[in-house]
């Protein structure tokens, strides 16, 4: 009976359940990324190590604070709180007009940032202070440095983590439906306001939300298998290393006559 | 002789701990330089001074006729002509071997990435490690991460290598392979700067031997002085502490190493 309606309802309102469940990826997706981004200049600048004195000191100091300021209040407020001051309240204060969406994109991104950028922050200080010294000892510049040698292992070392913040964010961007997002809970909502069949109608929903957040983990999975390379290296040559004649570059090397 | 590094006065204090006291020291260019002392003296602080991970608090260090102290002196181009090796290897994890010896050149030599490439093999070579190129750093032993980080320093053809106990962190049985390594280059005639535990090694390729005691150096001269006739009664203690507890750091093939060991 229940089954029944159910295979309906989809039948029915398939178009919606679609467009609902593509908006939440879309605000997801553009959220965790612009998100980890945010967490990554936080987490690189809260990072950079405190001049002794002068004004680069104050500067920075001043910088911290806010940044500090920023990550606290957003990670002690509740997003759907967020949501209603930063979307009527541009309206009314400001007078921005902001789209739902945009709105919602918007709140979702500086949210991540908050939690990303401790995330981040947390990966750059355990790299170890060794390859920072000996990228600096062959004359890398403090950029060079992060670029090159630490951002990399960084993003991997936190992709899990940036994994799970995405599947937050798909799940949590349903409290959107409060700024009028047309996310999937949003239309959700809607089809169950023609239909008042609630538990069939959200049954389904349950089941989009599942399958979004445990393909998103899986996909994920697999590229942090790819970003490890191989179990094991190959050697150049297939024969073993075996003593050999001393490399004709030290030879030619004996530029100073010694002993 | 020709000083390719020139240190003079050479001050370093952390808080109120003084690490170096006025240190005046140099070296020769084509020298094998060996430092040694106990635990806590200053040798790491020394090098890590040369080459500018640490701050000096006072004094120059005169590199070919600079004193690379001076504000407006560029410190990256200077780092360039110092190669470092580390007691811990600090290899970077996100590279292969390969790409360990060619990111400074490309990044701060501004080489092609062929020819950094070409650099590399000849150096990796050198250190007996070209075939293992696609090896990432988790995938080798102590010893060839060691070597690796060798080759890594002479990819940016150095005019002086600096090596901080390059074999302490290794198991016994690698030990061997990373000094063999260090005795071709310093046969090879590059200029070396080696802090070390190994008084074998020191006795051996040393040209000169520096010893260090609380911030100091107490003594310096040729290895046969400073291992058969030591002038200060503290270099006289302090090898017959490290003889005696580890004799392990003699090889036993260098009967003349042998010998000292009996004489104390
Ligand atoms: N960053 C630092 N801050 C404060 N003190 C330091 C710092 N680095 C070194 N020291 C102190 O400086 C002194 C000399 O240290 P250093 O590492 O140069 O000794 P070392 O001769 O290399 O010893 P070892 O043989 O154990 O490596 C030690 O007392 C150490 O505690
Ligand atoms: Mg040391």
């Amino acid at each position: 009976m229940e089954f029944q309606f159910i295979l309906k309802t989809i039948a029915k309102y398939w178009p919606m359940f679609l467009r609902g469940a593509g908006i939440t990826l879309y605000i997801s997706i553009i959220g965790t990324v612009i998100g980890s981004v945010i967490g990554l200049i936080i987490g690189i600048i809260r990072t950079i190590p405190m001049p002794e004195k002068g004004l680069k000191r104050i500067i920075l100091k001043i910088i911290n604070g806010l940044l500090s300021a920023y990550v606290e209040v957003f990670r002690g407020t509740p997003m759907i709180v967020q949501a209603m001051v930063i979307y009527y309240g541009s309206k009314q204060a400001l007078d921005i007009d902001m789209t739902p969406l945009f709105a919602g994109i918007f709140i979702v991104s500086i949210n991540t940032g908050a939690y990303m950028a401790e995330i981040v922050r947390g990966g750059i200080i355990s790299i170890d202070r060794g390859q920072f010294e000996a990228s600096y000892a062959i004359g890398m510049s403090h950029l060079q440095t992060m670029t090159k040698v630490v951002l990399p292992q960084v993003i991997r070392n936190i992709l899990p983590a940036t994994g799970n913040e995405f599947v937050i964010n798909i799940k949590d961007t349903s409290v959107l439906n409060v700024i009028s997002v047309t996310e999937l809970f949003f239309q959700t909502k809607s089809i169950t306001g023609n239909n008042f069949k609630y538990f069939e109608t959200f049954f389904i929903t349950c089941v989009i939300y599942f399958v979004l957040t445990y393909s998103v983990t899986r996909i994920l999975r697999f590229i942090e298998k790819k970003l490890d390379g191989p179990e094991n290296y190959t050697l150049l040559d297939d024969e073993l290393e075996e003593e050999k004649p001393k490399p004709a570059v030290l030879q030619n090397q004996n530029i100073i006559g010694k002993h | 002789m020709e000083k390719i590094i020139d240190i003079q006065h050479l001050s370093k204090t952390f808080g109120n701990n003084v690490v170096l006291k006025d240190i005046d020291f140099s070296v020769n260019k084509g020298e094998v330089v060996c430092i040694i002392g106990s635990s806590g003296s200053g040798k790491s602080t020394l090098l890590r001074c040369i080459n500018l991970l640490e701050k000096p608090s006072g004094g120059k260090i005169i590199y070919k006729s600079e004193n690379i102290l001076d504000d407006k002196h560029d410190v990256r181009e200077y780092r360039t002509k110092l190669g470092m090796v580390f007691q811990q290897f600090n290899l970077f994890n996100n590279h292969d071997v390969l790409g360990n010896c060619t990111v400074g050149q490309i990044n701060v030599l501004k080489r092609s990435k062929e020819e950094a490439k070409k650099i590399a093999m000849k150096y990796l070579q050198v250190v007996g490690m070209d075939q293992y190129i696609n090896a990432k750093p988790r995938q080798l032993s102590g010893g060839q991460k060691q070597r690796v980080a060798i080759a890594r320093a002479l990819c940016m053809e150095p005019e002086v290598m600096l090596f901080d106990e390059p074999t302490s962190a290794l198991d016994p049985e690698m030990v061997g392979e990373v000094l063999k390594v260090m005795r071709d280059l310093a046969e090879s005639g590059l200029t070396m700067l080696i802090v070390t535990h190994e008084m074998g090694f020191a006795r051996d390729v040393a040209d000169r031997v520096v010893f260090m005691d609380k911030g100091v150096i107490a003594e310096e001269g040729p290895p046969e002085q400073i291992f058969n006739n030591p002038k200060q009664e503290r270099t006289r203690e302090f090898l017959s502490r490290t003889l005696q507890q580890n004799p392990a750091y003699i090889p036993s093939d260098s009967s003349e190493a042998q010998k000292i060991v009996k004489a104390i």
